[in-house]
């Protein structure tokens, strides 16, 4: 049996504290008024949170095409889920001159 | 102990017959995990995509209603429950390593952080049946965005008056004499709130039960570094409600915290 490489026990420690890093940064920033961009700041932290827990936590960053394809393919589907919805309310009230 | 860990891989007890290798049928089980977990995306999808088109439309309201919930024990729920995924991630590497021992304390680690997790949801979600946040009518108490129900503690819950402040403020999102529809309007976003961090979890409830029987398994030795599909494939579930949580977190909680008045 051929074996796959894995994180180390110190590299799951550096993901965990960056983890804990980036939420208690989400949390100081969210005080702060940035304007428009304080719900950018907060879900571009997400995102980086979501990304190191499905690289690293879930193996993904090791794992064959197959299981990368498939994720990227989920979360593309969200983004159009998401992305064509609000396009569609965002641009209701725009009017046609 | 786990002397089936030591046979050859052709005759591992956990080798399906339909599997050419262990390391095939390890391959399948977390690609058929991946899969489930793309409809689980799918399910919270919708929920998300119609939380953000609501907020756009009842804007002043989700403010109201989001500043209203405890972003502190919010904020200790996501420390718990990324500490439960390390825990979890531990749990998988400790039976890739076939230590036997630490996979069942990583476990059992991750258990008790899940049920931290529970019980601080369970105290929020208490505070806010005593405000009467609570869509609805709901054991006895009706909703009330004033802060009335509960006698005696006016600072308890009272986001009429913070959208009054909000006005006060020369808020420009907060159309005239609209103060009240806005203090209504907030029960759409703890319609929301409940649904979402109900589905959330009732996720965590069902980890919970899965990593009971998965305790069990490791105890009895079953796992090694040929053969922990399972725990693998509970640790992508748990994961994966961590990662719902890592949103949900900042889309309830704090997106709109900046905007707290007084």
């Amino acid at each position: 049996m051929s074996e796959h490489a894995h994180p180390s026990r110190a590299l799951y420690l550096v993901i965990f504290a960056a983890l804990i890093v980036g939420t208690c940064l989400t949390w100081g920033i969210a005080f702060k008024d940035l304007g428009i961009w304080n719900p950018v700041v907060a879900l571009t932290i997400a995102v980086i949170k979501a990304t190191l827990v499905i690289l690293y936590f879930m193996h993904v960053r090791y794992s064959n095409k197959l299981t990368i394809v498939t994720v990227c393919a989920g979360f593309f589907w969200l983004l159009i889920l998401i992305s064509l919805s609000l396009s569609d309310y965002l641009s209701r009230s725009w009017s046609l001159q | 102990m786990s002397n089936n860990q030591t046979t050859t891989s052709a005759h591992h007890p956990a080798h399906v017959h339909q599997f050419d290798s262990m390391e095939q049928q390890n391959e399948v089980a977390s690609f058929g995990m991946w899969v489930f977990l793309l409809t689980e995306i799918m399910m919270f999808g919708g929920l998300f995509a119609a939380y953000l088109i609501y907020r756009i439309k009842f804007y002043p309201a989700f403010v109201a209603g989001s500043t209203s919930i405890s972003v502190a024990w919010g904020f200790a729920n996501t420390l718990v429950l990324i500490g439960s995924s390390w825990t979890m991630a531990m749990g998988v590497w400790a039976a890739q390593q076939g230590k036997r021992k630490a996979q069942v304390w990583f476990i059992l680690a991750t258990m008790v952080l899940g049920a931290a997790f529970l019980g601080v949801k369970a105290k929020e979600y208490y505070d806010k049946y005593e405000e009467c946040h609570i869509p609805g009518h709901i054991i006895g108490k009706e909703f009330n965005a004033w802060g009335g129900c509960k006698v005696g503690d006016p600072s308890m819950g009272n986001i009429a008056e913070e959208i009054r402040d909000a006005k006060h403020h020369g808020d420009p999102s907060i159309p005239e004499n609209s103060a009240i529809e806005t203090a209504k309007q907030t029960q759409i976003f703890f319609s929301f709130y409940f649904a979402m961090t109900g589905l959330h979890a009732t996720h965590m409830l069902i980890g919970l039960g899965v990593l009971t029987w998965l305790l069990f398994r490791a105890k009895r030795g079953e796992f090694g570094p040929e053969y922990y599909s399972p725990v693998e494939n509970v640790g992508l579930y748990w994961h994966f409600v961590d990662i719902v949580w890592i949103f949900l977190f900042p889309l309830l909680y704090l997106i709109s915290r900046h905007q707290h008045h007084g």
